[in-house]
């Protein structure tokens, strides 16, 4: 079905461009009477194209992976290059010539940024310099290693007369092996992601292949430089000159990304009050440095990499959560889609007559030696490392370090730069370099799986982050550091404590926001993104259960007595009395709990705070605000009604709504009499009747029909959960909004700790880290209550909920 | 004189059997130790404690404490010491000694165990065995110690959480009066799987004198 689809896609490009000539000739024509219709296909071809081909690229993946089966065994790329052949040969079938093949331009300008930015920006940071020793080696000398022994090869092989009539100079040769000695990031990435192999041969891997992708630009540049300027004119001035611009080009190229980084970092600073762009300046910058460091001819890809490094922590830091994923989504909506499009346009570049010139010697002596060249290379280089590595590179990663030695799409664009001028066997090259490719995208990628499952390669542990490893892991960090303090040795411990002391020091001081600045502790991000993840949980699991009740109940009952205590206590003389009955209801907890401080920080002023309040507890109480749609129009704001009036009436007439609708229900009698039942100190029986007064009070919003929830996100702040909300000031209750004020029955010292009790219950098992306490801390949870043995449901019978309020 | 070199020798040589050393990185560790004891036979808290670069680190005292702890130096004592020789600082610091190419499994496998062994113990510091809740909060107070205004009760509330993580992995089923005492060595094992703690818990001894550390002790 779905290639029915695309042959029908393809049917209407290829038809569409038939039709070209005649509106061209349409528009010739004179006009004789306004026609009401035209058909001005030249107007958009080209963006209709590219957004086509993006379309037809995207569904191809979705197609591919809608079979997980097949992509288990054969990696997604080789599945994409495969797909390219076949539409590929659909294209030629209809035009008889390939229309569409992936030009350099295309491919360095619009298609690779984003992939390197991408693989910057996620760049685990720490590994990647840990390890950075090693990687440059594999990166540069690697690289310069391949590309001197594969040219000095060939050319040998081709004197040797293994090519037949093939004449290529040395040159030419060199040129060709700097083209096709990088590794490339994107199949690297794309293989390898699937593997899931260690940490240390990951990075080693793919570290490598973004950076020997800027040096074989390099490398590239300066063999051409050469060529262009004939062999009898190089001498040693001029060979010198190519060894420092590499060195100029390459580390330029990394400063220029630095400066760019730091630059965005330094903007995400200020932009808190044009948060809707914020994601935006890391894309716009990050191609800009892309485009700077092409302009000076330094290392384009190199640059945008560092640039991606440099800033990630610093933005991940200043800008607001939400925007935090944005930037996050976009890059991998960006880099996947590219990805997709380069691997299925690798496949359709290669369904042209014109390109293949076939000659049998030069293809296999290739491919045998890139294949043959790398292992050797990655040996050597490693036997060199291993001296001075504290944990040597075993031999089985090794071997998959040069088994995973995939070449892509950078050598297929370097390749079609060419000059054909000068090098007459272009043709054969780009041939030969797509052979490369597919032979280690698809032959390599397939079997990649299967080989380290067999050498028993060490996998990288899938765990989940638990707060007591990052804890132990710290810990662990430091006493390394102590460690080399102490015996007085300078490793790369050491040096690694000194950059982080300076970089707390200054560079956190010029690019972080001074709020960004007091949350940067590690372990304490981790327990707040966990603190989170708990939160959401809850939730769901709530409403999996089919209710949200249980997140309110307590909640709701404050907000009863509390914000309206003074104003209606008139109202429900009986209720406030019962309520105050109970010291254990009344009781704050006056020791401010961890994640609170969190919050505190993010909030400015009780002033915001109020208004998050407010705006929560419309949320709650299912109560539109007719504001609240006002974001779909506004450009500029996503933030919902904070107007602090309108909030405040709306609030107060939700409020006497609920009154008005529980008086009358209390009139109604059976509700009334299971309250007096249950108003005692006993807590099981105390939660009963905040259900049921709860239940009334919901009852009239919910029939309303949607039921209300929604996970408040507040810059940086994360969900306020009731849970872990802070009492902000005990004695002034018109402060605490209900859902912020939480019974604590047991009003121990040991109360801060939401996310854990010294004395651990039992616990429902999908909600471990959570839901414990609040058993714990609170018997009266409906959590309790719903793993309570059924010897406590002949308490839960609700009273009859009373009727919607008739102006709903 | 001469005899007194042969007899410095055979003395590292002794060294270099138990813990694992070459003779020049006992050397070296040998010419710390004197700096940081000011040339006397044996070391303690305070010498330790001066060491400039060590200010900054939040886990200090614990550290330090673990080089007077009997445990860590291979004797079956248990028990804190007041000042230690060098015999016992080189077993300390062995903890930390990469393993070589030559190494093997079972080798790395105790080297494993030692070092997680060391780290338990300077968690568990009233040695019975676990690791309480009060000697966790204890490790995480210190830990953001250095972090500012995140205060005491964050630290608690961490190693609370933390502590719950533990317990639930390790003990699913707990019964509701059930009481989880504290981290035992073997839970500790299974938490820090994760971590690949022997890979990465080495610190490279030098085999030559560096002029840092010559640096070092002229400052001194």
């Amino acid at each position: 079905m779905t290639s029915a689809h695309l042959l029908l896609l393809i049917c209407l490009i290829s038809g569409v461009t038939s039709v070209k000539g005649d509106v061209a000739l349409l528009h010739q024509e004179v006009i004789t009477g306004i026609s009401i219709v035209t058909f001005k296909w030249n107007h958009v071809k080209t963006p209709y194209l590219v957004a086509l081909w993006i379309l037809v690229a995207v569904l191809a993946k979705l197609v591919i992976e809608s079979f997980p089966s097949v992509t288990n065994v054969i990696p997604e790329s080789a599945l994409l290059i495969c797909f390219g052949w076949i539409l590929g040969g659909i294209i030629w079938a209809a035009d008889l010539q390939q229309t569409f093949s992936l030009t350099p331009t295309v491919f360095f300008y619009f298609l690779l940024p984003q992939i390197i930015l991408d693989a910057g920006y996620s760049m685990p940071n720490k590994l990647f310099f840990t390890n950075l020793g090693g990687i440059l080696l594999y990166a540069i000398l690697g690289t310069v290693w391949c590309a001197a022994t594969l040219g000095l090869s060939l050319w040998g092989c081709q004197a040797g007369g293994a090519m037949g009539a093939l004449d290529i100079g040395l040159l030419q040769y060199l040129l060709f092996g700097s083209l096709i000695a990088a590794v490339d990031p994107v199949a690297v990435l794309a293989v390898f992601e699937q593997v899931h192999v260690n940490e240390v041969l990951f990075i080693m891997v793919f570290g490598e292949s973004l950076l020997n992708d800027g040096v074989t630009v390099v490398l590239f540049n300066v063999f051409d430089a050469f060529v262009k300027l004939g062999g009898p004119r190089i001498n040693a001035v001029e060979i010198i000159k190519g060894i420092i611009s590499f060195f100029v080009v390459a580390f330029g190229g990394s400063l220029v990304g630095l400066a760019f980084g730091l630059l965005v970092s330094l903007l995400s600073k200020y932009t808190k009050n044009i948060q809707i762009i914020e994601p935006g300046f890391i894309f716009v910058l990050g191609y800009l440095s892309y485009l700077t460091a092409d302009m000076l001819s330094l290392s384009a890809i190199l640059s945008v990499t560092f640039c991606g490094v440099s800033c990630q922590k610093y933005l991940n830091s200043n800008m607001a959560e939400s925007s935090v994923n944005t930037v996050r989504y976009v890059m991998k909506v960006f880099a996947n889609g590219s990805e997709t499009i380069i691997f299925v346009f690798l496949g359709i570049s290669a369904i042209d007559k014109t390109i293949w010139v076939w000659n049998t010697g030069f293809v296999l002596l290739t491919l045998f030696f890139t294949l043959v060249y790398r292992f050797i290379g990655t040996f050597i280089q490693t036997w060199w490392l291993n001296q001075y590595r504290l944990v040597p590179i075993a031999f089985i990663d090794q071997l998959i370090m040069s088994y995973g030695g995939l070449r892509g799409a950078v050598a297929y664009g370097l390749a079609t730069m060419l000059d054909d001028q000068r090098i007459k066997e272009k043709k054969l090259m780009i041939g030969t370099t797509l052979i490369v490719v597919y032979f280690t995208v698809i032959l390599q990628g397939v079997t990649m799986k299967p080989f380290v499952t067999w050498l028993k390669v060490k996998r990288a542990a899938v765990a989940e982050v638990t707060l007591i490893e990052k804890v132990q892991n710290k810990v662990f960090e430091h006493s390394l550091v102590a460690i080399e303090d102490i015996s007085g040795q300078i490793g790369d411990n050491y040096l690694r404590g000194k950059w982080k002391i300076f970089e707390e020091k200054w560079m956190s001081r010029f690019l972080l926001t001074s709020e960004a600045r007091k949350k940067q502790d590690y372990i304490f991000n981790v327990f707040h993104q966990l603190n989170l993840k708990d939160a959401v949980d809850y939730v769901d699991e709530g409403e999996r259960r089919g209710s949200l009740e249980f997140v309110r109940n307590e909640s709701a009952f404050i907000n009863f007595k509390k914000k309206l205590g003074d104003e209606f206590s008139e109202v429900l003389p009986d209720i406030m009395a019962a309520a105050s009955d109970d010291p254990d209801a009344m009781r704050r907890d006056p020791v401010s709990s961890v994640s609170l401080q969190m919050h505190e920080k993010t909030m400015q002023g009780t002033r915001e705070t109020e208004d998050i309040d407010a705006h929560h507890l419309l949320q709650q109480h299912l109560y539109k605000g007719r504001k609240q749609h006002l974001h779909r129009y506004s450009r500029n704001h996503l933030d919902i009604n904070t107007d602090d009036n309108e909030v405040q009436e709306i609030f107060q007439r939700t409020m006497r709504n609920r009154l008005e609708s529980f008086k009358s229900a209390k009139m109604g009698l059976a509700p009334a009499k299971t309250i007096t039942k249950h108003t005692k100190k006993d807590q099981q029986q105390k939660v009963i009747f905040i259900y049921s007064i709860e239940y009334m009070g919901y009852y009239t919003i919910a029939s309303g029909g949607s039921f209300p929830f929604r996970v408040n996100y507040k810059a940086g702040a994360g969900i306020e959960n009731p849970t872990f909300m802070p009492d902000p000031d005990p004695m002034a209750p018109m402060q605490i909004p209900p859902w912020q004020a939480e019974d604590e029955p047991d009003g121990s010292t040991v109360s801060p700790s939401q996310r854990a009790q010294v004395r651990l219950p039992w616990t429902p098992t999908n909600l471990r880290r959570l839901a414990p306490l609040r058993i714990s801390t609170q018997s009266t949870d409906s959590f309790a209550q719903a793993d309570t043995p059924a010897s406590q449901e002949k308490d839960k019978k609700w009273p009859p909920p009373p009727p919607p309020p008739s102006d709903k | 004189m001469g005899a007194s070199q042969t007899r410095t020798e055979h003395k590292y040589q002794d060294l270099a059997d138990k813990t694992g050393f070459s003779l020049e990185q006992i050397e070296n560790l040998h010419k710390r130790f004197q700096q940081l004891s000011n040339n006397e036979e044996t070391i303690n808290r305070e010498h330790l404690d001066s060491i400039p670069s060590l200010a900054n680190n939040p886990i200090r005292k614990q550290i330090i404490e673990a080089f007077f702890d009997k445990r860590n130096q291979h004797q079956d004592e248990v028990g804190s010491c007041e000042e230690i020789g060098f015999e016992q600082f080189l077993m300390v610091m062995s903890h930390f000694r990469p393993p070589s190419l030559k190494t093997t499994e079972e080798e790395k496998e105790a080297m494993r165990k030692e070092k997680l062994r060391f780290l338990f113990n300077m968690h568990d510091t009233d040695n019975d065995g676990t690791i309480t809740l009060v000697e966790y909060r204890k490790v995480v107070e210190e830990l953001l110690s250095k972090s500012g205004d995140i205060g005491q009760e964050a630290a608690k509330a961490i190693a609370d959480a933390a502590m719950l993580e533990v317990a639930s992995t390790n003990v699913p089923h707990m019964d509701p009066d059930d009481f989880y005492e504290g981290i035992t060595f073997e839970h500790f094992e299974q938490i820090l799987k994760g971590l690949e703690m022997e890979t990465r818990m080495y610190i490279r001894f030098l085999d030559v004198e560096t002029p840092t550390l010559r640096c070092g002790k002229s400052t001194s």
